[in-house]
């Protein structure tokens, strides 16, 4: 086993371990730490698969941005009170759904690796382009332009509608 | 294999112990600049001129009773600091200060600071959170909010002297740089500026930890060594944005007769006396002031600068 084989194993356990540690623990605060080191130890393994932007744009946007904006919200939220949230709400159909959906696309993956065909060479060819900053620009804004599009007028979409909800409360 | 290992170390070694005793030296250069500015002398009694006085106050706070509140959530009291010092002085591995002299090199530099100190502002968070304290709360919702917007301002303003430059590696930028940025990205200078300020949390923008109105903000309830690692956080911060700033607007170590290094240091104790000079002199703004000027004139003024920048260069 090589060292980056080595390495690729332990940030991929400690991962795991931080993403189980995300969904049992009851203080929401607790959750959200353990959280962004689940980012941290996914950007380090982005950086063993030599995806150096990824790393980086997973450390700022999800850790820096969406973390500390939902720890924003959470901190105003009493401890005691927190405790007491309903930690089920039902949805246990659509769960085991999205559930099984990803238990597919991993299945997927594991097969094609043990069927020895190639599961994915974005890294390799990315190389092309003289590295990964150029190597993503390039490829969003040529072949994958129109899928980029319709991803940032969904984003736009979704914020004007929590801008609508959050008004309407504001006014009554 | 062993000998690059040693080579690195030996950066390592180097560059933190710069880092720290610039860092140390900072608090006593802060306080005399702003003394003579106000026409008083500024610490005097510790040594020559007060000239071990970082000195007498690190073992002070050294030696300080460590007080936790009972209120406190123990782990995250703990964490916060550490967190805040880790994400400000890891940040000095990219910063190359010559040619050939840095702890490693990468080809998403500018990009890895941006993340790192977008991690540091969860410490300051978690610090307000954690200490079970009102005006703690404040101080940390506070900084939240101040640090997610100037953070923006900060990485847009960068992308006009980017895209002139072509690379985040910040070595070629540097290269890329015959004449310096500044002259072609005025605008982007300023608002970096401004938005460095920001980040920082320094007056007139240290809303965070405004003492008229929070004690101390995030961190009224820390004391001894885990209040120095805030304030060592603040200012390794202070020499981190000096330093990008000198990289990216001012051609980091070119420069003429002198050697490259030395280049650079000046270039950044500019900015350094810069940040110290606006504390001695502007005060603090008001809350939904700073965020108006945030929102409605910075980021309107740098999304025009990335428009223009990239009409001429489409132009030119």
């Amino acid at each position: 086993m090589s060292w980056t084989q080595f390495f690729f194993y332990v940030f991929a356990g400690l991962s795991l371990l931080c993403a189980l540690m995300v969904v049992t623990r009851r203080n929401a605060v607790h959750s959200a730490i353990f959280l962004i080191i689940t980012f941290f130890f996914m950007a380090a393994v982005f950086v063993i698969l030599k995806a150096e932007l990824l790393a980086a744009v997973q450390v700022l946007v999800y850790a820096g941005g969406v973390v500390s904006l939902m720890l924003y919200v959470i901190m105003l939220v009493k401890a005691e009170e927190a405790s007491q949230v309903k930690q089920n709400l039902g949805q246990i159909a659509i769960a085991a759904f999205i559930a099984l959906l990803l238990a597919l696309q991993v299945g997927s993956i594991v097969y094609l690796y043990f069927a020895q065909k190639p599961a994915g060479k974005a890294a390799v060819e990315a190389l092309k382009y003289g590295g990964n900053t150029e190597g993503i620009g390039a490829l969003l804004y040529t072949k994958y332009l129109f899928p980029f599009e319709v991803a940032s007028v969904l984003l736009l979409a979704a914020m004007v509608g929590a801008i609508v909800l959050a008004k309407n409360r504001l006014e009554r | 294999m062993w000998h690059d290992l040693g080579l690195a170390l030996l950066r390592i070694v180097i560059v933190f112990a710069v880092a720290l005793f610039f860092v140390a030296y900072l608090t006593y250069l802060e306080r005399k600049i702003i003394g003579h500015m106000q026409v008083r002398m500024g610490p005097m009694r510790v040594g020559p001129h007060g000239l071990l006085q970082p000195i007498a106050d690190g073992l002070k706070l050294f030696f300080k009773e460590d007080i936790v509140p009972t209120e406190a959530y123990r782990l995250t009291f703990y964490f916060a600091p550490i967190l805040c010092l880790v994400c400000a002085l890891v940040l000095f591995a990219i910063i190359p200060v010559d040619k050939n002299f840095m702890i490693t090199r990468l080809n998403i530099g500018l990009l890895y600071v941006l993340s790192i100190a977008s991690v540091g502002v969860m410490g300051i968070i978690l610090a307000g959170w954690s200490s079970g304290s009102k005006y703690s709360l404040l101080g940390g919702l506070r900084s939240a909010a101040q640090m997610f917007s100037y953070e923006i301002f900060l990485g847009f303003s960068l992308i006009g002297p980017l895209m002139i430059a072509g690379s985040l590696d910040l070595v070629k930028i540097v290269e890329a740089q015959k004449v310096p940025l500044i002259v072609y990205q005025p605008v982007a200078f300023v608002i970096y500026l401004i938005a460095a300020l920001g980040e920082i949390n320094r007056v007139p923008f240290d809303l965070p930890e405004a003492e008229s109105e929070l004690v101390a903000g995030f961190h009224t309830e820390y004391s001894g060594m885990k209040f120095a690692y805030f304030f060592l956080a603040e200012y390794a911060n202070m020499l981190i944005v000096s330093a990008i700033a000198t990289i990216v607007f001012l051609a980091g170590w070119k420069g003429p007769v002198l050697p490259g290094w030395l280049w650079f240091l000046i270039k950044m104790s500019i900015f350094v006396f810069f940040f110290i000079w606006v504390r001695a002199t502007f005060p603090r703004y008001r809350y939904d002031q700073f965020m108006g000027i945030g929102w409605k004139i910075m980021l309107p003024l740098v999304l025009a600068n990335i428009v223009v920048t990239g009409i001429v260069m489409m132009l030119v």
